[in-house]
This record gives C-alpha cells, structure tokens and sequence, in this order.
C-alpha cells in the first residue's frame, strides 16, 4: 500500500491526466492508451513536490452536484451581468468586499477563489498571507454582509464539505 | 433543423461576446473592465462550443475537444483575473471606489 502510495501519489490527478491525453488525441487506441497512462503517472510523480498536501475528495456525489450548480450559476448570471452591461441608465456600484475565509486548505481556497471569479459580478483579487481574507471585487454590490452570507452558504459550505476541512 | 440550431447556438455566444468586449470598453476602471472578459464571455465561448459540439456531432466523428476547450478556459480565466487584479492591486490603478488598504 505504501509503496503503490508512492508510486502513485495524486490518483484522482492520474486519472483525470489520463482522460484529458486520451480527449486530446480523440482516440482509444492502444498506443495512446498505454502511453497517455504513462504520461498520468509520470507527472504527478515528477511534481510530487510542488503538491502541499494529497487530494482527497469526501462526497464525491456533492462535488458533481456542486459543478452542475456553478455551471447553472454562471449562464443565469452572466445574463444578469449583460443586462448590468447594457443598460446606460443603470449606475453600478462596484466595490471591494473583505470575505472572511472559513477553511485555510489549499486547494478549497482555490476552487472557492475560482468559482467566485467565473460566477458574474465577482472577481477574487487576493488572499492575505495567513489565507483568513479573501479580497473580492464586486461590481454591483448592494448590500456586502449579503454578498458574502450567499457566497458562503453557496460555496463555501459545499467545497468545505467535499474536502472535509 | 439542425442547421438552425447550430446558428442559433452561435449567434446566441456571438452577443455575448460582444456584450462582454463592450462591458471592457466602457467601464470607467480596471477593476470593474476585468468583469467582462472574465465572465460574459464564458458564456459567448460556451455556446459557440455547443454550437461546434452538435455540428461535429452529425458528422461521422464525433469530437470531445470542445470539452476541453471548456475546461482549460475554465481553469485558466479566473488564475489570468487573479494575476492581472493582483498586479493592478500592487501598482495601486485607480479605480473608482476607495482600494483596500494593503496587508503587506
């Protein structure tokens, strides 16, 4: 077990490596097949250093719920961002938010840093040193206690969940 | 039929491209012009992708590269943001509302 650890030390990035090489080439040929699996293994093993810590994903089941809910978000508010866009009589009100991070995981700061930049109407911009603020920029903000309460409850919560921290 | 839906499906992601470039040109700062590129277009790109998906998808082959496409714009659009707004951060661009103090 320990050795396969090893030797195989992010699976989830292996495989995920392994289906893009394979998505790339548009084949399921054998030559492809044993050396895309190559490739998948090789990398993550080369870069195993720059890794902070291992991925592990708790609910499965939640983190396809959760992508299924950002794609969704993202068409229903980039139609809401148009609209901010395009209409010359509407003032915005931009503003910097300061979000109080719950989690100081790596990885689940940076797909909540991630999901918060692709939804409309925020960007991520920063986290501070000791990873407890993330600074976003709204670009239509009316109430900032209610930003961050919808961005916490939405995706914070969620991406603690699925990787359990 | 389906030519119809292809055109829709691309006119639909045309205007939202444009929305999205016409959002970087008239907003009065950076940080509110970053909104744009980052977002209105994922949605334009997205759907001239569906567009090429269903057009590929009655041919003979059938090509998964549009999936890709997607997820690559995806992980890429919001590190490009982060960087740029860092940046713009760090020089101190002026922006329209007040910046946040630095934490360094």
């Amino acid at each position: 077990m320990n050795v396969l650890k090893r030797l195989v030390p992010h699976p989830i990035f292996s495989l995920l490596l392994w289906i893009v090489w394979l998505l790339l080439n548009n084949t399921i040929a054998m030559g492809h097949v044993v050396l895309g699996a190559v490739v998948a293994l090789i990398l993550p093993w080369a870069t195993a250093k720059f890794w902070a810590d291992r991925l592990h994903v708790h609910k499965p089941g939640l983190a396809l719920r959760f992508l299924l809910l950002v794609l969704w978000d993202i068409t229903v508010a980039n139609i809401q961002v148009a609209k901010l866009i395009m209409n010359p009589m509407r003032k915005l009100r931009p503003a910097f938010i300061e979000y109080p991070l719950d989690t100081d995981h790596d990885f689940a700061v940076t797909v909540l840093a991630a999901t918060i930049s692709l939804t409309p109407g925020t960007v991520s911009i920063d986290v501070n040193s000791d990873r407890s603020v993330l600074l976003i920029h709204g670009l239509d903000i009316e109430d900032e206690a209610a930003t961050i309460a919808e961005i916490k409850n939405r995706y914070e919560k969620p991406i603690r969940e699925i990787f359990g921290c | 039929m389906i030519e119809i839906i292809i055109s829709v499906f691309i006119i639909f992601g045309g205007i939202f491209t444009l929305i999205g470039s016409i959002g970087l040109a008239r907003r009065p700062d950076f940080y509110t012009r970053l909104h744009g590129p980052t977002k209105a277009t994922t949605l334009g790109v997205g759907g001239l992708l569906v567009a090429s998906m269903i057009y590929f998808g009655t041919q003979e082959t059938i090509s998964m590269h549009e999936l890709l496409v997607t997820m690559f714009l995806f992980m890429t659009a919001p590190v490009s943001c982060h960087l740029m707004a860092k940046a713009a951060l760090h020089l101190r661009v002026r922006s329209e509302v007040d910046l946040p103090k630095s934490d360094k």
